[in-house]
């Protein structure tokens, strides 16, 4: 391993988080604010709880997913896709370091600053609410996964992406709906029953559902299967990298 | 002096069928400058990209100091530097994070002090906390030269490093290309500008339509391939080449004061001194005698469009 280059990419990219640290730090805290004031004060104030929990609390789980997700896509496939717009990827592609190098050092990066984010909500939702976190290590271990996976989804669509529009097509057309409708803001329970069978096939079901058991010990589905669903994901993701670059798809002629 | 580099009957058909490559082989001597002429689209840059890892081949071996550029991919990639012809660079990113970067990621330790030198040797120390996208362009492409030299490339490829540089950066890039000879790399470097092999190559190799059409000692194909030509300049014109002097197969220029004789350098008489004396045999007065040698361009010319014909 070429851990010397793992640690050049990820320095340069964090390099490029930092030079916008404050964008990077106040965006996530004005929109959670504002998620907190329109679905915790303006629509709360009528629903008392959820399954025995405060509705302000009850959403902070899903709020965190919601932006983890999108940071770790946006962020891993912008991390990719700019080297291959501005022509910088013929370095990588020159240097001595395999798939898995490049991937540690880009998709790490891409974690590492969802990762800060989905912090940074935390913080900003306990000036709001009550939080009590039940199963701390859960907690953490899901939010890694979640970080992980995502910007690997995100890695491969910068390499797939042919442009910026494409770049902006899978997590607006795709990622952001199911993110919505996976329960981040309700419960699976509340829906009519045809409904909670057909939300069983979004995979965001199971990180919602088992983030959320990590705070509050209860959950639409067992951890387990959230356990499972999450790693399967990572698996593919993984799987369909190493075939990119196994056949050099959209970077190496 | 031992191969450095073997390049063996590379092939590279692209996606779309189009065959850049087709069995290029070159040898490329350790300490060398190659520089590599041919026309646009005759596979110099799908050449050097599939050198660098940059394209894959479709066949054909590539060797650099005995190691695969396939099989033993991380050996053979530490030891080439890469100026690539476009100027691709990340704007927002300052010159030293750059140059760092390079290095790192061919996996060498960190060392500031030959970064400073790299940097000082291009006239870049001043601007290496500068964003790059404030630089000028000709500062840009020696940008890409440092980040190529940063992790002590054995091997350098310069793929159009002067394109669109004005005469005196021109000069100025030489030098540096000169400078890297002395210190032991090898360099192939890829042109339009003939003037530029002809200044700084050892050795010119041409290619077109994928494959090389020839590696020469640049002085050896001067000397071959290159004729040399007199012109007897008269006081007063004359309307015909004078009988006496149709043994030496003479031209008459165009205005009728002057006499072309073309001879080639490689033989053992040039027959000068013979026409010379014919010339003033025949009663013609002479006002100037000049010499004139072709240039690698004529040459270049003259062997691509033989090759097209």
């Amino acid at each position: 391993m070429n851990w010397t280059a793992v640690a050049s990419i990820y320095r340069f990219e964090m390099a490029r988080f930092f030079r916008t640290l404050m964008q990077s730090f106040l965006s996530p805290v004005l929109s959670t604010s504002l998620y907190f004031v329109v679905f915790g004060a303006a629509i709360g104030s009528r629903i008392d709880e959820v399954e025995g929990i405060a509705y302000g609390a009850f959403i902070v789980p899903g709020l965190i997913m919601l932006s983890v997700i999108t940071q770790s896509i946006s962020n891993a496939s912008f991390g990719i896709y700019f080297p291959k717009f501005i022509g910088t990827v013929y370095e990588l592609l020159s240097a001595p370091i395999n798939f898995l190098e490049i991937v540690l050092g880009y998709v790490g990066a891409a974690a590492t600053k969802a990762l800060f984010i989905g912090v940074v909500i935390l913080c900003t939702a306990s000036l709001f609410v009550d939080l009590s976190i039940a199963h701390p290590f859960a907690m953490v271990l899901f939010l890694l996964l979640t970080c992980l996976s995502f910007a690997l989804l995100g890695f491969i669509i910068g390499i797939w992406a042919k442009n910026f529009e494409q770049l902006q097509l899978v997590p607006l057309l795709i990622v952001t709906p199911l993110v919505f409708l996976g329960g981040s803001f309700y419960s699976i329970s509340m829906l009519p029953p045809l409904w909670q069978k057909i939300t069983m096939f979004n995979p965001v079901v199971y990180l919602i559902s088992g983030f959320r058991w990590s705070f509050f010990g209860t959950a639409d589905v067992p951890v387990g299967t959230s356990l499972l669903a999450i790693g399967g994901f990572t698996c593919l993701c993984l799987a369909v990298i190493w075939w990119i670059f196994k056949t050099g798809w959209r970077i190496r002629s | 002096m031992s191969a450095i580099l073997s390049i063996r009957d590379l092939r590279k058909t692209y996606e779309g069928g189009f065959e850049a490559l087709k069995g290029a082989s070159l040898e490329i001597e350790e300490g060398e400058i190659l520089a590599l002429l041919g026309p646009n689209g005759a596979g110099k840059t799908t050449l050097i990209s599939t050198v660098c890892g940059i394209t894959t081949p479709t066949s054909g071996s590539v060797t650099v100091a005995g190691h695969d550029i396939l099989q033993e991919f991380r050996a053979a990639r530490r030891l080439i530097g890469l100026v690539p012809q476009e100027i691709n660079l990340e704007p927002f990113e300052t010159v030293w994070n750059a140059v760092r970067f390079s290095r790192g990621l061919f996996g060498k330790p960190k060392n500031d002090a030959l970064l400073e030198e790299i940097l000082k040797k291009l006239s870049l120390w001043d601007k290496r906390k500068s964003q790059i996208k404030e630089l000028s362009g000709g500062m840009k492409r020696r940008v890409l030269i440092a980040k190529a030299l940063s992790h002590e490339p054995r091997v350098l490829f310069l793929d159009e490093p002067t394109a669109g540089v004005d005469v005196e950066l021109r000069k100025d890039m030489w030098e540096v290309v000169r400078e890297l000879k002395a210190d032991g790399v090898t360099i192939i470097l890829t042109t339009h500008y003939i003037e530029e092999a002809e200044a700084i190559a050892d050795r010119i190799g041409v290619i077109t339509k994928g494959q090389i059409l020839l590696v020469q000692e640049k002085a050896d194909l001067m000397a071959q391939m290159g004729r040399k030509q007199l012109e007897v300049q008269l006081t007063s014109p004359i309307a015909e080449v004078p009988e006496a002097l149709a043994a030496h197969g003479l031209e008459l220029g165009a205005d009728g004061r002057s006499l072309i004789y073309s001879y080639d350098t490689r033989g053992e008489r040039t027959g000068i001194t013979a026409l010379l004396n014919d010339v003033a045999a025949a009663g013609l007065v002479l006002s100037d005698v000049v010499t004139r040698q072709s240039s690698l361009e004529d040459i270049f010319v003259g062997l691509v469009a033989g090759e097209e014909s």
